[in-house]
């Protein structure tokens, strides 16, 4: 999943695949903004059937987070 | 009988207003406004109301289409800013332009609005019930802002377009696709008067626009593709006919999203946002009209209209120019 889950931010927010770790800042290390993150949300709650709700969204910082997510959410 | 476009007319208020502006007022700047949205400056009014602009563009299209007020038998007002509950916009247009031999009345629709009026127009004329029909889309949406919201402050500008259609043997709107749902969550919001009577005292709600930005994007994601499928199912025409979309114009970024993984769409959308902000139902009635007048289409031109928004709502027009 953290791979599938690399993939997705790789596409979505055009960064090499390769830089990105579990610890990296959506932010400040992928570039990512509100509309890039909420692009990648749709992408993810697609692909892995969650729903991630909108509070949630402000609490997901970096590419570990995102796991974490969405294994406490299957 | 088709609903012919033989005029087209747009107006903005005379105060453009950059988005430096709002480096002042709120906790923003220019890049991170045009970068998430693709805009760049848009037009407050200074005390012009929604018929004063609707009234300025009804006058250029009728310029356009050589034919005067009084051969107008209807007219049609989308907006959500109207001046007044009652007289209606489009009567107040109606008022100050001199269409004598009109009905007028407006429609409730949101940024769809203007595909509402194209659509109920199309009706009638078809039905051989009018000839000349004015539509105006139209609003000062500045009158609704929380600028104290950088969510939604930076987003909306004030400004409207009209079209005059004429009944036609010749095509004009082939066809209209309309639709609406239960926004549950109540994700675009602009409230009017409580309940207040001599049975019951509420305190005055606020009069300002609320937007849940992320709800929003889920929705316009999922109908844009959708709507522009709609209105060409059953005609017999496809993507490659169509010389020119016109979206609501919402976000760049947005519009990019939903058409991202359908290359035969993508380099046919008409996008003026940068210069002129959310206009609502202002919006692609302004497009359509500056599209005309730049020559950007010639007759026999298919475009496509697509509008979507608060309701929820959304609705689209497969044209022939």
């Amino acid at each position: 999943m953290e791979q599938k889950i690399k993939e997705i931010l790789a596409e979505e927010l055009s960064v090499d695949i390769n830089e990105i770790k579990l610890e990296s800042s959506l932010k400040d290390d992928l570039n990512a903004d509100s509309i890039d993150m909420m692009q990648v949300v749709d992408v993810l709650e697609q692909e892995f059937g969650v729903e991630v709700d909108t509070s949630e969204l402000a609490k997901i910082l970096t590419v570990a987070d995102i796991v974490n997510y969405i294994e406490s959410h299957k | 009988m088709y609903g012919k476009i033989i005029g087209s007319g747009f107006y903005v208020p005379d105060n453009e207003v950059p988005n430096e502006f709002f480096e002042n007022i709120l906790e923003t700047n220019d890049e991170w406004i045009s970068s998430r949205t693709g805009i760049k400056t848009r037009y407050f009014s200074k005390g012009e109301n929604t018929s004063d602009l609707g009234t300025n563009a009804a006058i250029m299209a009728l310029e356009d289409s050589g034919i005067k007020a009084e051969d107008l038998d209807m007219i049609v007002f989308a907006t959500m800013t109207p001046d007044m509950f009652m007289p209606s916009t489009a009567c107040l247009v109606q008022k100050k332009i001199g269409a004598i031999n009109a009905f007028a009345f407006d429609i409730s629709a949101a940024c769809s609005g203007f595909m509402y009026a194209l659509s109920v127009a199309k009706e009638f004329l078809e039905n051989g019930k009018v000839k000349n029909v004015l539509v105006i889309g139209g609003e000062v949406m500045s009158k609704s802002l929380d600028f104290s919201d950088r969510g939604t402050a930076v987003l909306f500008g004030d400004g409207a377009g009209a079209v005059i259609l004429q009944a036609s043997d010749e095509p004009g709107i082939i066809n209209s696709y309309l639709g609406s749902r239960d926004d549950v969550k109540g994700s675009l919001v602009l409230k009017a008067l409580p309940v207040n009577n001599p049975f019951i005292q509420q305190e005055n709600d606020t009069n300002k626009m609320t937007m849940d930005g992320r709800e929003v994007f889920k929705f316009s994601k999922q109908v844009i593709v959708d709507t522009i499928d709609k209105v060409l199912e059953g005609t017999g025409y496809s993507y490659d006919d169509i010389k020119m979309i016109i979206p609501h114009q919402a976000n760049t970024r947005l519009i990019d999203y939903a058409i991202n993984k359908n290359d035969k769409l993508k380099n046919k959308f008409y996008i003026n946002v940068d210069k002129f902000g959310n206009t609502s139902a202002g919006s692609i009635a302004i497009a359509l009209s500056e599209v005309r007048q730049k020559k950007l289409v010639e007759a026999g031109d298919l475009i496509i209209l697509v509008g979507f928004g608060g309701g929820f709502t959304w609705g689209s027009l497969l044209i022939k120019i």
